[in-house]
């Protein structure tokens, strides 16, 4: 019998997505993990784009920052899990609905996104701030969660979420109280961003079985302290306080934003074209 | 605009000193560009300290350092060479006693 | 390194000596130079040099600044977690550099916004590999190990310059250079060995478009290259082009084979007698090109550097005016 060379086989398909089933313990981690993943990834945009060197440098360790959180809480989520699923496939083969982020971060930034145009610096340094203000209240308390591992993040994550909300806090007040453009685009900024913190204090179901098993605060116990640090920098940057409104938005039940679809599509693009591929 | 003319308003200079730790001396490492002194010691910490060369930082805008003048090295330094009395191993001591 | 083609001042910048007193503060600095001492800033120089060193440095700077640029494009699509974390503090060191390097070269009486100006507006030069695109995840860790491996080679005489800041700026960049050809490197070693057949081709593709720009980082050849005595002389430039390029050449021959791929030179090979390798010609019409403004990126590059420090204007007019106000406050309380 001659061999006859075989048709070259079908290209394997892209990756499929990894189904989670999320029970809430690991939901509640998991909010956490791709807030600062998301929000590193949307940093990562203005490397190399910075109004100044100095502070080009210093959003990256900012997101350098983040970065590692999301990658410690999201190694703990895979665990918590069961299926033990490592750090790269839930950030990589998660489908939109299993991601559990604030709406927030997946707003534009630097970058388009969609039809809405970039965002600028001011909208950069608030939300950082807002975001590390949000962050620093939860790892406070989480240093005391019945969780182990995750007390062993906030310990560490604190630090930084501290010194984030400083060095941005700064250059709220300092765009806020600077010039007259930088004031406008502040209030502007405030503005965008404001109704997207509701979310941020919003407590459901996830949140109840969390603060009564001991592994972290419900939303909800986070608000006074929050609006107390974010009431004295706008404050000393001359910003005027804005009013709730009914909107909350629902990232954190895996429901997004139109951006989060084209957040992905960048962020996952390489692990979906290579199934098995090795880095 | 100062793509233009290069001339707006620049953030002043400062120079950078850090204090690896505890027990030694700050010492000088570079200089940065900030608008104000809280934004010169982070930009410090950003820029000179990532890979945990520090625990102390000192900023000083470079305004306000004084220089000796290179061309005064000669009167300034140089009359310390023959001044050996200041240091110990200008005194032969017996043996016995040389640990002082 | 960025700057092997680009260090040479035009004849006219080269004034004759005026007074005797000139000529006897020359012969001090030149005898100083001789002696292997370091020259600092507030120190007399030749205005030649202070020149130069200015035009090095500052092209140096823009070279670091602008090559964040080619790199930071796959920053977010990196295609692991531990991936995306070194190349962003890769990028970022890439920053640093660049700030350390228009630190030193402020201390010769420039500013960093008057070399910016110089670079927004095309007067300045800056490494011409930066004006290559990449266009896969590959080209990433080629360009760590190829473009950086050429910059560190380039790099090291560098920390023995006679101008003693720009030594010491040198001598902590090369310091935290050392990761970031090795992280180039392993990334292409773990596609290569354990990688999928279409990431082995990415990679050979990736090494097939960086590796004749990246000998073309060396410069013009010897033959071609404008006198540099001087240059030598004040430790600006120690080793020639060809010398190192040689020396580049026979180290990437070796790591390839233990990466596996080719490098895309039908001529490149082993000569027992001259203990080296040989290589093919380089096409220097297409650095000419390159270097004149008209590579495939030349335009975009510029204009980004441009539109980023455009977009943060504002930005640096506020911080400034905020400082005015708190300043004004202090006085008067």
């Amino acid at each position: 019998m001659t061999a006859t060379s075989a048709a070259p086989a079908a290209p394997a398909t892209t990756s499929e997505s990894i189904r989670l089933n999320a029970t809430p313990r690991v939901q509640y981690v998991l909010r956490i993990a791709d807030t600062c993943l998301i929000h590193a990834q949307r940093l990562a945009e203005w490397c190399g784009h910075g109004p100044v060197l100095e502070e080009d440098i210093a959003l990256t360790n900012m997101a350098l920052d983040l970065l590692g959180q999301a990658r410690a809480l999201l190694t703990h989520a895979g665990q918590l899990d069961g299926h033990g699923f490592s750090e790269d496939q839930l950030a990589f083969l998660r489908d939109e609905g299993e991601f559990y982020n604030l709406t927030l971060v997946e707003l534009p930034l630097r970058k388009p996104s969609g039809h809405l145009p970039g965002g600028d610096f001011a909208d950069t340094v608030l939300r950082n701030f807002l975001l590390a203000s949000w962050l620093k209240g939860l790892w406070t308390q989480l240093v005391s969660s019945t969780d182990a591992e995750l007390a062993a993040i906030a310990g560490q994550a604190l630090k930084e979420s501290r010194y984030h909300q400083q060095h941005n806090g700064d250059w709220v007040v300092r765009l806020g109280d600077g010039s007259a453009e930088s004031a406008a685009r502040m209030r502007a900024a405030l503005e965008r961003a404001w109704p997207y913190t509701k979310e941020m204090f919003t407590s459901d179901a996830v949140d109840d079985v969390a603060a009564a098993g001991g592994l972290g605060p419900a939303r909800s116990a986070l608000r006074e302290d929050w609006q107390q640090d974010v009431a004295e920098v706008l404050l000393y940057a001359e910003l005027p306080p804005l009013a709730d409104t009914p909107f909350v938005s629902t990232g954190t039940l895996g429901r997004h934003s139109e951006h989060m679809g084209f957040i992905l599509a960048e962020m996952q693009v390489l692990q979906r074209t290579h199934p098995g591929g090795r880095w | 605009m100062s793509a233009d003319t290069g001339t707006t308003a620049e953030w002043p200079l400062w120079e950078v000193f850090v204090r690896p730790k505890a027990g030694l001396d700050h010492k000088h490492c570079g200089s940065l560009h900030a608008a104000d002194a809280a934004m010169a010691i982070q930009l410090a910490r950003e820029v000179y300290t990532r890979r945990q060369e520090g625990s102390s930082l000192w900023v000083v805008r470079s305004a306000d350092i004084t220089a000796s003048d290179p061309g005064d090295k000669a009167m300034y330094f140089d009359p310390m060479e023959d001044k050996v009395y200041r240091h110990p191993s200008f005194y032969e001591l017996p043996g016995s006693v040389d640990h002082m | 390194m960025y700057t092997q083609a680009m260090d040479v001042a035009p004849a006219e910048e080269r004034k004759p000596l005026r007074t005797a007193e000139d000529a006897q503060l020359e012969a001090r600095f030149e005898a100083r130079i001789d002696d292997g001492s370091f020259i600092e800033a507030k120190d007399w120089m030749p205005d030649h040099y202070r020149k130069t060193l200015v035009r090095q440095i500052s092209q140096h700077a823009h070279s670091e600044i602008v090559g964040m640029l080619p790199e930071g494009n796959w920053l977010t699509r990196a295609p692991t977690l531990k991936r995306k974390t070194i190349l962003l503090a890769k990028v970022q060191d890439e920053a640093g550099h660049g700030l350390y390097l228009y630190a030193a070269a402020e201390t010769l009486g420039t500013s960093r916004d008057q070399m910016l100006h110089a670079l927004h507006t095309g007067k300045a030069k800056y490494s011409s590999i930066f004006n290559y695109p990449t266009l896969s995840w590959a080209d990433i860790g080629v360009i760590g190990w190829l473009v950086d491996g050429a910059a560190i080679m380039n790099q090291v005489p560098l920390t023995r310059c006679s101008y003693a800041p720009y030594a010491r700026a040198m001598v902590r960049i090369c310091r935290e250079e050392s990761f970031h050809q090795r992280q180039g490197f392993d990334s292409l070693l773990v596609m290569m060995r354990d990688g999928t057949e279409a990431q082995k081709a990415m990679v050979q593709d990736a090494v097939n478009r960086w590796w004749w720009p990246s000998l073309m980082m060396f410069g013009p050849p010897d033959a071609e290259s404008p006198n540099s005595g001087q240059s030598a002389r004040w430790g600006i430039k120690r080793v020639s082009n060809d010398t190192l390029r040689q020396k580049f050449v026979d180290a990437c021959a070796e790591q390839a084979q233990v990466l596996g791929v080719a490098l895309p030179d039908p001529l490149l090979k082993w000569n027992d007698e001259r203990a080296h390798h040989d290589f093919g010609p380089i096409d220097w019409d297409e650095f000419r090109r390159v270097v004149g403004g008209h590579g495939p990126c030349n335009k975009e590059r510029l204009a980004t550097r441009v539109k980023a420090w455009d977009d943060g204007a504002w930005v640096r007019e506020a911080a400034l005016a905020h400082a005015a106000k708190q300043a004004l406050r202090e006085k008067a309380a």
